[in-house]
């Protein structure tokens, strides 16, 4: 009995096993949650286009044809054009780029800020907490398009601008998510194991805290997604977002609603259709997502 | 199992449990039959994952759906096939006649009802009491448990009492409607040692007060032998040895059991040099071996083991073991690795 | 069994060399009060103890929930900020070391948990675990020789080498705490402060990892302080036991002479209340039950805390408080009635 050659040497789980994880994690959600797996399709989609939006559109988005002006849906312009003939389905194809490009941008940069905020807060806790907690609550108190507004209004609207001034409002409402699962996180022994390893802070909070707060983020990040497509196109809408000639839903709808909603119902028609997908498509997927990685976030 | 005592109060046949899971289906009670007889206390011990507390959900008709079902076997609770019941009628015997006491103190009491709420709700609804004498029920059966005061009491939240106090209160809950059997799941797993005693001590005493049986299933050797007139003794859902407490500890005649008895260190025994352990890890429900289950740990397995599944057959009286080596197994005090050293 | 021998071996210590003492330690936790709440209760978790451990042996210490052995065991790693006291450990007061200071000295005090399912991050590989300290700490600075050195830790604790590429849920409750353990292991401690670390394991596991515990204390001279609520587990292992309740040490003795003749009267209810699987042993059993529960910590009973309960409190009981006195050598009690 001089060595610990024991017994716990029992391998339980086979290669077999792992190399299906991701395969069956899959097909699991697709099967338990058809919703969410159409959300997702729709997503899919959405980002295929936006990649190989040169390749399919049937038009430059940016070319002016007035021979085609306000033409209605024909075999020529599928989905019609503007006032200025631009083929609205070429700009629909198109905007997706910038749609993809303010949401995914401003929901990930507002996420991991969010995340990285209330990790770093929930951990070192007391006054820390206590202050940037309260400096969070009152962002929290502005409503989103306000605080948006006054963002750009402050910053100016090229797209980077348009990023962040939809990141600032959404960083507050992820650190407080965060934190609270951040908070119990604190508590689990591997952290008190990884402090009594004497590892620094960043350490701790980057690699033993963050990865767990993975399913609350994962959550925050694609119900973002969505808020901020929204967000990007009521800006552009009220013109304080994405400027002209450049391909924006919110901005296709700004000109179609102001001139020609009676004319020309295809104009505002289908780019608001296409925010409205989108969107949908975006929180579906998202409640699902949150729905499967609920239990999990219980269950440890 | 053909013959079946008079006095038998719950008799469980052949009862199989399963489990869907992700990695296929878990057999968690696999063909176990044991039987409860009027006012006695019989245990059912194992690990986790053995069984034990899917047994007792089964009879209670609690076990969790859609994952979990029960497949086959009977439930016969005086004169009544509790699988045939419908859920009308289960209810009616859940808390009434067969009541639950959970492992977790804390958490099985409601925190926003007064306590007296909780004891006087089960009274109304099973006997039909008005509030007052639901009220005086509460009353008393605070008293049985040994909570005095009770009117005073009654009237305060579940946080205002400690661990102990609380088990208390869940012993006095399933007391209220004077029930013919009482299923402990871990009723002292989460409790202190000195107030495991007590609750232990009350448990039997009121057991023997009332008549109450109580089935107790528990991880703990040391509780079954202080309050158990016999033991049933699980692993990976089936039963392996059974007898009455004397036997199975006195002359264990199953490699599992005697592996317990003799892993775990004893304050009556002289310090051993190193403890002697049972090898390996717990079985996987998903994947079992054939044959005996606990083969693959068994320092006397045979081949016959790893092929054939062992019946359950008597090796003396009503002692039952689950083990084609069990005549040829040595006794408890015999330790094969321990030197003996003084303490 | 070749790779665990090729550990370099430690030189064997002279017996009876302090490592750790700790010193009228105490902790108090504030509960409310706050920003606009009135004044805050305090908690004295731990309330002046003091022992110490010598090189090599195993301290015991048991007590029920709440009498403050885990939050000793805390102070000890500095997971906890000691409200007053020292905590010596090779001559160094802890508490007053800077934060730099402290990183070092956490190598060489470790810890084992009770909970193998959370003290495992389930997001990092159990090689990751493992080559983690020994990087942060440069104990093996090149990458390849931390490889091999993770295989030989897995080894020594009983796991397969293969497992380093593993998720802790793919592994057993036992298994996990081996990889506890190794962990513990991989920054070469001389202090192991082990938390209830069998108490969440299935009964066939804990003899396992006890009797790893005793091998691999025998192969590296560890020094453990066992802290455990179970009385036969602390007996196989300890060569001293201290009993706390209520944040002070009731009684402090080496094994043979606390488990032959306890002198506390808590020490008497407590191993009284142990059963012993046996039957025939136990109907002929004396017992001694004792009365009512352990008060709250918040508002401690005046004098001997113990004095509520106490079989043989006498009126001095509520007004004295006990020193821990050396009633005889080596064995110190806490009780004017002893």
């Amino acid at each position: 009995m001089s060595t610990a050659t024991d017994i716990a040497s029992v391998d339980t789980v086979t290669a077999a096993d792992r190399g299906r994880r991701w395969s069956a994690v899959v097909a699991d959600f697709c099967r338990r949650r058809p919703l969410g797996a159409i959300g997702a399709g729709v997503v899919v989609l959405m980002i295929v286009v936006a990649l190989t939006a040169p390749g399919i559109a049937p038009y430059d988005p940016l070319n002016i044809d007035f021979a085609a002006m306000l033409a209605p849906p024909d075999a020529a312009h599928w989905l019609g054009t503007d006032a200025y003939g631009r083929d609205v389905l070429s700009r629909i194809i198109y905007g997706s780029q910038t749609a993809l490009i303010v949401g995914f941008g401003a929901a990930f940069i507002g996420a991991t800020a969010g995340a990285v905020l209330g990790v770093g807060s929930a951990y070192f806790g007391g006054r820390t907490d206590l202050v940037v907690q309260r400096f969070m609550d009152i962002f929290i108190s502005f409503p989103l398009i306000i605080l948006a507004l006054a963002m750009v209004a402050i910053l100016g609207n090229t797209l980077p601008n348009l990023i962040i001034a939809i990141t600032v409002p959404m960083i507050p409402r992820c650190s407080l998510v965060i934190r609270s699962s951040a908070l119990s996180i604190r508590e689990m022994p591997y952290v008190d194991a990884a402090r009594a390893a004497g590892y620094g802070h960043a350490r701790i909070i980057l690699r033993h805290m963050l990865p767990n707060v993975m399913a609350p983020y994962l959550i925050m990040l694609t119900s973002f997604l969505g808020q901020a497509i929204l967000l990007e196109a009521s800006l552009s809408f009220l013109g304080l977002g994405v400027q002209e000639p450049t391909a924006a839903w919110g901005l296709m709808l700004r000109g179609a609603a102001v001139e020609f909603a009676e004319t020309a119902p295809w104009m505002a028609l289908f780019p608001g259709l296409a925010i409205s997908l989108a969107v949908f498509a975006f929180n579906l997927f998202g409640d699902s997502l949150r729905d499967a990685l609920d239990p999990k976030l219980r269950t440890g | 199992m053909t013959d079946v005592a008079a006095d038998t109060l719950l008799d469980v046949r052949d009862l199989r449990t399963e489990f869907a899971t992700s990695h296929g289906v878990v057999r968690a009670v696999d063909g176990v039959s044991w039987d409860v007889r009027a006012g006695e206390t019989v245990a059912l011990v194992g690990e986790s994952g053995c069984g034990k507390s899917v047994s007792a959900l089964s009879i209670m008709g609690l076990v969790a759906r859609p994952a979990g079902r029960v497949v086959g076997g009977e439930i016969w609770f005086k004169g009544r096939d509790l699988l045939k019941l419908s859920e009308d009628e289960m209810r009616d015997i859940r808390g009434r006649e067969i009541a639950m006491v959970f492992q977790e103190p804390m958490t099985s009491l409601n925190p926003v009802l007064t306590v007296g709420r909780q004891i006087t709700e089960a009274c109304e609804i099973h006997l039909g009491y008005t509030p007052t004498q639901a009220h005086a029920r509460a009353v008393e059966v605070l008293g049985f448990v040994g909570i005095p005061d009770g009117a005073r009491r009654l009237k305060q939240y579940p946080h205002q009492f400690s661990g102990g106090m609380r088990q208390r209160l869940m012993i006095a809950i399933a007391l209220s409607c004077r029930p013919d059997l009482i299923l402990a799941d871990e009723p002292t797993t989460a409790l202190d040692v000195t107030i495991q005693a007590q609750i232990l001590d009350l448990m039997k005493d009121l057991s023997r007060q009332f008549g109450t049986a109580n089935l107790i299933i528990t991880h703990n050797l040391g509780v079954v032998a202080r309050y158990a007139d016999r033991v049933n003794v699980m692993y990976a859902g089936k039963i392996v040895e059974r007898g009455t407490a004397r036997e199975i500890y006195a002359n264990p005649r199953h490699p599992y059991t005697l592996g317990l008895l003799r892993s775990v260190p004893r304050l009556d025994e002289p310090k051993r040099a190193r403890l002697d352990p049972i090898q390996g890890q717990p079985p996987d429900l998903t994947r079992l071996p054939p044959g005996c289950a606990f083969a693959p740990r068994c320092a006397f397995a045979i081949d016959r083991c790893r092929a054939e599944v062992p019946p359950l057959t008597s090796v003396g009286g009503a002692h039952q073991s689950a083990c084609w080596v069990a005549d040829s197994l040595p006794g408890v005090a015999a330790k094969p690795v321990a030197e003996q050293v003084p303490a | 069994m070749s790779v665990a021998e090729n550990l370099p071996e430690a030189p064997p210590q002279a017996a009876g060399d302090v490592i750790l003492e700790v010193r009228d330690l105490t902790k108090h936790f504030h509960l409310g009060g706050g920003l606009f709440g009135g004044p805050p209760a305090v908690v004295k978790a731990v309330d002046g103890v003091s022992f110490s451990i010598r090189r090599g042996e195993t301290l015991g210490l048991v007590g029920e929930s709440g009498c403050g052995k885990t939050t000793t065991g805390r102070c000890i790693l500095l997971l906890e900020q000691p409200t007053g006291g020292q905590v010596i450990f090779e001559g160094k007061d802890l508490t007053k070391l800077s934060p730099a200071e402290i990183r070092v000295v956490r190598r060489k005090i470790q810890v084992i948990f009770q909970d193998p399912y959370s003290s495992l991050n389930p997001r990092m590989t159990i090689g990751q675990m493992l080559d983690e300290p020994m990087a942060v700490h440069g104990i093996v600075p090149e990458r390849r020789a931390r490889q091999d050195r993770v295989r030989e830790l897995l080894t020594v604790v009983g796991l397969l080498p293969s497992m380093a590429s593993r998720y802790p849920h793919e592994l057993s409750g036992g298994q996990r705490q081996r990889v506890g353990i190794a962990r513990a292991l991989a920054t070469e401690p001389s202090l192991i402060i082990c938390d209830e670390p069998v108490s969440a394991l299935d009964v066939s596991i804990q003899a396992q990892i006890v009797n790893l515990l005793e091998n691999l204390q025998e192969q590296f001279h560890l020094t453990y302080l066992f802290v455990a609520h179970d009385l036969s587990v602390v007996r196989h292992i300890s060569d001293r036991v201290a009993v706390m309740y209520l944040g002070k040490v009731a009684e402090i003795t080496d094994r043979t002479a606390l488990y032959a003749e306890p002198l506390h009267p808590y020490t008497q209810a407590l191993l009284s209340a142990v059963p012993i699987p046996d039957p025939e042993i136990e109907s002929h059993r004396q017992r001694m039950v004792l009365g009512g529960e352990v008060p709250s910590a918040l508002n401690p009973p005046s004098g001997c805390v113990f004095h509520p309960r106490c079989p043989i409190a006498i009126e001095d009981c509520k007004r004295i408080v006990p020193e821990v006195r050396e009633v005889r050598p080596g064995h110190r009690v806490a009780c004017i009635r002893v």
